[in-house]
């Protein structure tokens, strides 16, 4: 049972922040529960990277407050929490194994490396330069050094973006395992499948604010009742007849239905191809779709 | 305080170690003032001055000729004048010049180093030029070979290029790939990464300098009339004032390019006035005043009286009090611009 008398771990409150001439976050408000992975949604520029790093302490907000068990955040933040960057160098010439043991003595409160290196995976190149690593490895390393201190709250900003399909899955299992060892976890994404998989609650942010808040199965359940059929676009011309609508989307074309039967009767009775169809479900990305007008990565 | 040293400690080793696995630019540290010596050492060996060179301190409005004394008529002898006996004595005890003539004093007297044979000939033309009787004055002095003076200065000039581009390049390139970011959020704070930053450039500069001070005082036998521990404070001292000052360079910058270009600008003209190829004694006064404003200057002074006069630390009040006070402003200035990121 989750105890919501208890204060949330993290509590971010009418949150603004301006760079100059631009407003890149516009009155963000949202709380973190205890144990959950709390997701900030949103395409590149949303504002996703700094809100994150005002909730990290790292950045000041133009208004508004960050409070940590209901506290604000005060000098010894830093040895509470676990940050993980979107990119970050290293020092140059250190081995994986060296910058885990930097990293860890800059703590008060330090997990066993030992265990660290069992959590993230990285008994197989302890001696390698860091350098010299793939993504995957060099983003489960960064993962590792984020956990040296053993925080309650972990902060993963965008840590998938570029690896590879493999890498990614692998990235999510850990993720998960840190979650299933009761850690609160708060994540940015633009991967909307990675968001479906490892978060408990998601906002969506687009331009500095928050479009759209809940658990991702309900925010799905609440703005749509259909799914997706999926057509090649040389099909398009055919749909007229079946009095389905089509919208292109590039070199496809979509079909919105509540009716997955009807709709593929319908296109067999036109004689319309199927050997290129593809069924599913709505996800997040039609989401941010219909909430914006927009794809996105655009 | 304890968890303070460890992190001092911890970010001090790593940064170490980056930098001495960084096989090539350790061995161009090291390799690099061995040749910039050696060579130096060759060009400027061998017959530089074919004259014998004696100064003369004589009232300013007579000519210095042979009506003056006849020994002023001696041709192959270049003779020019002095003001005082204080200026002009130590170059004869340096063999600079060969014979000093004070014929303001009364009675006329000249100096002649005891340990020079080009000093002794000279007497002995003095003697025959049948002119009137000179006291004979004494000093005494070991010759000083331009390497002996120049060494120091190349060393001194390595060290500050060490220092500069050691600890600017460093801290722009953490800084604009991120990695300051980074360590920004642990508890490492701002003056303790700096304070890394500098005892591991120390303790590299030092380690690399001792290797090469050895080197040079084997293979060109240079001279060491004072203490190693003396020149070892006196270079600890100076190291750390330029180092301070790459800090400062270094604060806010995010651009290698940029960070170059100052470091170049501050280090060409220090090589050019603080005396590291050339004494400045007969440049102009703004040069000079300018140079008392760099610390190259005082270390070099300091360690060339060391090294070559035998000087110790009680006799370096001045250039050791000017080092002092130039670390702390630079390492306060350095530490209050820091930034951890670029705007």
């Amino acid at each position: 049972m989750m105890n919501h008398a208890a204060p949330p771990v993290l509590e971010v409150r009418d949150l603004v922040k301006h760079f100059k001439q631009v407003k890149a976050v516009d009155g963000l408000s949202f709380e973190v529960r205890a144990g959950t992975c709390f997701g900030l949604l949103g395409p590149n520029g949303a504002g996703k990277s700094t809100t994150i790093e005002i909730c990290e302490g790292l950045l000041k907000p133009t208004a508004g407050s960050v409070r940590y068990r209901g506290e604000p955040l005060g000098p010894r933040y830093r040895e509470r929490v676990g940050i993980q960057f979107q990119s970050t160098a290293l020092q140059d010439h250190l081995t994986v194994i060296e910058n885990l043991r930097f990293f860890s003595a800059l703590y008060p409160v330090r997990r066993p490396i030992e265990e660290l290196i069992a959590l993230c995976r990285l008994e197989e190149f302890l001696d390698r330069d860091s350098k010299k690593l793939s993504g995957g490895q060099r983003q489960r390393l960064l993962l590792a050094i984020a956990l040296v201190n053993d925080p309650e709250l972990l902060f993963l900003d965008e840590p998938t973006t570029g690896l590879d399909p493999q890498a990614r899955r692998n990235f999510w299992d850990l993720v998960t395992d840190i979650k299933a060892a009761g850690k609160t976890i708060v994540l940015t994404t633009h991967y909307m499948e990675e968001a479906q998989r490892l978060c408990d609650e998601i906002v969506i942010v687009d331009r500095g604010r928050i479009i759209a808040r809940g658990a991702p199965s309900q925010l799905l359940a609440e703005h749509f009742n259909d799914s997706v059929l999926e057509l090649p676009a040389s099909e398009a011309a055919r749909l007229a007849a079946t009095g389905l609508a089509g919208i292109a989307r590039g070199d496809t074309v979509e079909i919105q239905t509540p009716d997955v039967n009807a709709a593929v009767a319908a296109l067999l009775a036109q004689g319309v191809s199927l050997a290129q169809l593809r069924i599913r479900p709505r996800a997040l990305e039609d989401l941010f779709i219909e909430l914006t007008g927009r794809g996105l990565r655009e | 305080m304890k968890d303070m040293v460890r992190r001092i400690a911890a970010a001090t080793w790593a940064r170490s170690l980056e930098f001495v696995r960084d096989r090539s630019s350790l061995g161009w540290n090291l390799v690099f003032p061995i040749l910039m010596v050696a060579g130096l050492a060759f060009v400027f060996s061998g017959p530089g001055q074919p004259l014998f060179k004696v100064a003369v301190i004589a009232p300013a409005d007579v000519k210095l000729d042979a009506g003056l004394h006849p020994f002023l008529g001696t041709p192959q002898v270049q003779f020019y004048r002095e003001d005082t006996v204080a200026a002009a004595l130590p170059k004869v005890q340096r063999h600079r010049i060969d014979l000093l003539v004070d014929l303001a004093a009364q009675p006329p007297r000249y100096w002649v180093n005891t340990q020079s044979p080009k000093g002794a000939l000279l007497e002995r033309l003095i003697a025959g030029s049948g002119g009137p009787a000179l006291k004979r004055e004494e000093t005494a002095g070991h010759e000083i070979r331009y390497v002996d003076w120049v060494a120091p200065g190349v060393l001194g000039m390595n060290m500050m290029f060490a220092c500069l581009f050691g600890i600017g390049y460093v801290i722009v390139r953490y800084r604009k790939n991120g990695y300051l970011k980074r360590l920004n959020a642990t508890p490492l704070r701002a003056v303790e990464f700096l304070i890394a930053q500098l005892l591991s450039r120390l303790a590299l500069i030092l380690v690399v300098n001792a290797l090469v001070f050895g080197a040079c005082r084997l293979l060109l036998g240079l001279r060491m009339e004072g203490h190693y521990l003396d020149l070892l404070v006196v270079v600890t001292i100076g190291a750390f004032s330029m180092i301070a000052m790459g800090l400062v360079v270094s604060a806010r910058l995010a651009s290698e390019e940029l960070a170059g270009g100052i470091l170049n600008v501050i280090s060409t003209p220090m090589m050019v006035v603080c005396g590291v190829f050339f004494s400045m004694d007969g440049a102009p006064r703004a040069l000079q005043v300018a140079a008392e404003f760099l610390p190259l200057t005082h270390l070099l002074n300091a360690a060339r009286a060391i090294m070559l006069d035998g000087a110790g630390l009680a006799q370096l009040g001045y250039p050791l009090a000017a080092l002092a006070t130039m670390s702390a402003v630079y390492l306060a200035l350095g530490a209050a611009l820091f930034k951890w990121r670029q705007d």
